[in-house]
Parts: C-alpha cells; structure tokens; sequence
C-alpha cells in the first residue's frame, strides 16, 4: 500500500535531557494529531525507550518523528537510529529480558509489544535504525 | 529538575512536580536515603502523579529508593501512577514487584500509619 510520510521533527539524542525532549515532542505530536491520552503515554513511553537505548548502547543518535498515512490509517512513525556498533544478534536482542549492557532491559520487545509495527535493521559497526509506529484509533 | 522532599511528622514526602531526567531520579534517590536518616523517617512516601512516563530507567530507580530506605529502617510507598502510565507499563513488561503502592497520597498516607504500628503485644 501506498505510504505517506511527512517527516516532522527531528530530536538528536546523546544526554538523558535528550530522552525527555524526545519523549515530550512524541507526546506533544501524538496529541495534536488527536490520540487517546493512553495512546499518547504509550507512544512517549516507547520513544523513552528507544532513546534510551541510543545513549546507552551507541552514546548518540537520533530519534525523528514523523505523520504516516497508509490507506485509510493514520499514526505517528518513529526512526531511532544510530551509528554505534550495531546489533550482531537481532533474534537474541529481541528476546525478553536480554540486555548486553548488564542493566535492566526490557529494551526492544517491550517497545515492540507499545507499537503496531516495529521494524529494525542493523549492521555490525555501522549503526542500528530502529522504525516504529502506531496508528491512530 | 529537583524533586521537593516535604518533612511531615515521622514521614517524608516527595512530589515529583514534572518530567525528571535520569540525573534527576538519581538526586531523588540520593536525597531521600540521606534524609531518612537524617530526619530519623519512618515512612516515605513517593508521589508521581505528575510523572510524565515510567519507563525502565524510572522503575528500576523507584525500586531502588524502595530497597535502600528498607535498609534504611523504613517503609517506602509510591503513589499515583495514573491509568495510562500503568497500561504502558504493562505492556512494556514493567512491574514494581516488591514495592508497595497506593492510589493516591490519602491512601499512601492510611499504609504507611497501618504499617507503623507498633507490634501487639501477645498475653
């Protein structure tokens, strides 16, 4: 299906001040395009995530947030990416309760179980670019 | 942004006012388990109603402040988790397993003065 998407911002990622401004302009688009405030606490909670994973596995990135249309859905597209050292094991990254860096993880199944589409792609020295999205009810 | 620690009798009280950054759930931690002692505490209470969102950083951090002020000699209760922030946490597989909750600070305050008292006496 023919997809639409209008980038909208852009929020570099290196601090934990960085996770708060991103997860805050998640919730504040998530708002104006009219999602229920759970939905819009999920969407901000999954952005709190992603970032979070950027400064703790690839010390900077970028989340951006964006409008997606596909037929007659609308929701929030989500791309954190970054130029750390990648994912060499994306089936073991993906399985509950795995985490490399010795923390508390619920990490990436967790933002996948907030969203309706979770994509990822990752290259082993050259970065991960995490896609996410949830549509609008 | 720092989090105010209200002193009430034998109890302290944090209100988080706002979205708190890592470093600032650190101070939290840092501030109540120092205070505690300080103020010879009982209980405290932990209110994040106007919490922005609970994500695993935050929860780890919650648990935290609740097993170090048990260490500490006192009870920890958090209070205020709204619907939204709790289906998120669900769905994120958090769970603030082993730490006591309440609804609302009434109710954190009603726990923590039914857990203060002192043992009764066996004739």
């Amino acid at each position: 299906m023919k997809e639409l998407v209008a980038a909208e911002v852009r929020v570099p990622v290196e601090s934990d001040t960085d996770i708060v401004a991103a997860r805050q302009k998640g919730r504040a688009l998530a708002t104006r395009l009219g999602f229920s405030s759970s939905d819009a606490t999920i969407v901000a909670t999954a952005i709190s995530e992603l970032a979070r994973n950027i400064v703790l596995y690839a010390k900077r990135g970028e989340i951006s947030i964006g409008l997606s249309i596909q037929g007659e859905l609308t929701g929030l597209i989500i791309t954190a990416c970054d130029e750390g050292q990648g994912i060499a094991d994306i089936r073991q990254a993906m399985q509950d309760g795995y985490s490399t860096s010795g923390r508390l993880g619920v990490g990436l199944p967790g933002v996948k179980r907030l969203m309706d589409e979770f994509e990822i792609a990752s290259q082993v020295g050259k970065g991960t670019t995490v896609t996410v999205k949830k549509w609008k009810r | 942004m720092q989090v105010p620690i209200l002193k009430q009798g034998s109890y302290l009280i944090a209100s988080i006012q706002s979205a708190l950054t890592d470093a600032d759930l650190l101070q939290l931690r840092e501030s109540l388990v120092e205070q505690v002692g300080r103020y010879r505490s009982r209980g405290v209470i932990v209110d994040v109603t106007s919490l922005d969102v609970m994500d695993s950083f935050a929860s780890r951090i919650l648990r935290d402040i609740a097993t170090m002020i048990k260490l500490r000699g006192a009870e920890t209760v958090i209070v205020g988790i709204d619907p939204d922030v709790a289906l998120a946490m669900v769905r994120l597989g958090l769970n603030l397993e082993g730490v006591a909750t309440s609804l609302d600070l009434e109710e954190g305050l009603a726990y923590l003065d039914a857990h203060m008292k002192p043992p009764e006496r066996k004739r």
